[in-house]
């Protein structure tokens, strides 16, 4: 019983990744083969990435903000408070900064994309976009792909540059921290390689969202059901995925940019 | 113009065409008809390559298409354009901008020669004048008319009409059934209509294919469909389901 269960299940999940790595390789495909629509890609760039910086840079500055306190109240025991400064932009860039945005970002990027492309799918905009000669993937999926790839690293740090602010703020202004003590740690243990680290994170989760969100889109099925299924979808395997993900990038990223001073 | 042979399509585990065979003669209108969900639109797609076959065949201009890739296709949908049945009208666009979509992909980029081509598409389907329009505000034979704006505006040597007149009250329907006759006899083209209401197919066929359990049931004149005594092809010609109250 359970044995083919697994069987199916691991076989559904690899055709997923299958349907996903063929919409990366047309996309790709599409980069050489077609000329950008750089009017397109400008529309996206503002929707995706200028329009995002407020719900990124709330969830960077007061997760910031939080995490400066927390640390303090467990550190203020052991004598060890000059500290916060550098546990809060390190993780800041390491960690938190990147998952944060990518999860953001996924709730409401990646909620649009697969809505919008969804509706045009069971409307038959997509067919009429090929019946006209023109490859949906060009016209939809690269715009968007490129948009996202510039955007999210950008979003990334607007989200860390406002945590380690909000951080500094709390600690320095409010919990009485001294401006010496905490700038000196944050500086000394904070290096190119967090920031390199929180870049390339923010890359590789700005195409899981994008490509995970086009792919739920241009195959979302007929009716309301299929079409409010697929920025659902897109949001929590985007979500779960840069989880997942960030998971193993957090190990294979150490060895290219280690942690410590 | 568009030659169909041994053609098959399954979707998941339903068979929808079995084994089709049908030649569309170059500047003919030929209407495919045949009940709700029988393959009319199925059929239809794959004649511009929006479907692949199972198996068979689909010529256009003697050029075998069903094997070609999509960005092989280019050519051939400059050749046959598709009437969608709700128009499928991008709705980020205003009327202006979907007709003139065609051309500036075409690397059209005289802005006045594009703004007289939209007008001219506009006035052969007696819309003239409402380039800014958003296609929300407008009706569903408007939206058809548009739909169908946009397709000629490339001068396409075939139209394929997929149930043109669904969804729309007599009096809009009577109008896009001799909008159909009109441009054929205006630009000539060869037209391909699908639909289930035989008073469109009446008024636009050269010639009838009745798609009947995923094969073409009868072909003919609309004449020597009216005179079948097949009871299979009297009881869709009447709409004759065999139930009783």
């Amino acid at each position: 019983m359970i044995l083919p269960f697994l069987g199916r299940t691991a076989l559904s999940f690899l055709s997923y990744l299958g349907q996903l790595l063929l919409l990366v390789n047309e996309t790709a495909r599409a980069l050489v083969v077609s000329p950008i629509r750089w009017r397109l890609f400008f529309r996206q760039l503002v929707e995706v990435g200028f329009r995002s910086q407020l719900v990124v840079v709330v969830t960077g500055g007061f997760t910031g903000a939080v995490f400066a306190a927390q640390t303090y109240f467990q550190f203020n025991r052991i004598g060890m408070e000059s500290a916060v400064g550098a546990v809060v932009a390190v993780s800041m860039f390491r960690e938190l900064g990147p998952v944060l945005t990518g999860l953001m970002v996924a709730g409401r990027v990646g909620a649009a994309i697969a809505a919008e492309l969804g509706t045009m799918k069971v409307t038959e905009q997509i067919d009429a976009l090929r019946a006209l000669g023109v490859h949906p993937i060009d016209y939809l999926v690269v715009p968007r792909a490129l948009a996202l790839m510039i955007s999210m690293p950008i979003l990334v740090a607007e989200c860390c540059g406002l945590g380690i602010l909000a951080g500094y703020f709390v600690g320095t202004k409010v919990l009485g921290i001294s401006d010496a003590y905490y700038l000196n740690t944050m500086i000394k243990f904070t290096g190119a390689r967090d920031i390199k680290m929180a870049l390339t994170k923010g890359f590789v989760f700005g195409l899981l969202v994008v490509f995970i969100a086009c792919h739920q889109g241009l195959n979302a099925k007929e009716g309301a059901v299929g079409v409010g299924r697929a920025p659902t979808e897109a949001v929590v395997i985007g979500s779960l995925s840069i989880l997942i993900v960030n998971f193993f990038l957090s190990f294979a990223l150490n060895i290219f940019y280690p942690g410590g001073v | 113009m568009i030659s169909v042979r041994n053609l098959y399509k399954t979707l998941g585990t339903q068979s929808i065409l079995s084994g089709i065979n049908l030649q569309i003669k170059r500047g003919e209108t030929c209407v495919i008809i045949g009940r709700s969900g029988g393959g009319k639109s199925v059929l239809l797609k794959h004649f511009v390559g929006l479907m692949k076959p199972t198996s068979g065949e689909v010529l256009v201009d003697g050029e075998e298409i069903a094997g070609l890739p999509e960005r092989k296709l280019g050519a051939i949908r400059k050749k046959v354009g598709i009437l969608f049945q709700s128009g499928a009208l991008f709705d980020s666009m205003n009327v202006e901008e979907n007709i003139a979509f065609p051309l500036r992909e075409a690397g059209i980029k005289d802005l006045k020669l594009i703004r007289e081509k939209v007008a001219e598409a506009l006035e052969m389907v007696d819309l003239g004048g409402e380039q800014k329009k958003m296609p929300e505000n407008l009706s569903g034979g408007m939206r058809k008319r548009v739909g169908l704006a946009r397709t000629i505006v490339g001068r396409p040597a075939c139209i394929l009409f997929d149930e043109p007149t669904t969804g729309l009250d007599p009096i809009a329907s009577d109008s896009i059934n001799h909008l159909i006759r009109r441009l054929q006899k205006r630009l000539s083209v060869t037209s391909v209509v699908v639909t289930h209401d035989m008073k469109t197919a009446y008024h636009t066929a050269d010639r009838i294919a009745y798609l009947y359990e995923g094969r073409i049931y009868f072909l003919g004149t609309a004449a020597e469909l009216r005179a079948s005594q097949d009871p299979i092809i009297e009881d869709f010609i009447e709409g004759r389901s065999g139930e009783t109250d």
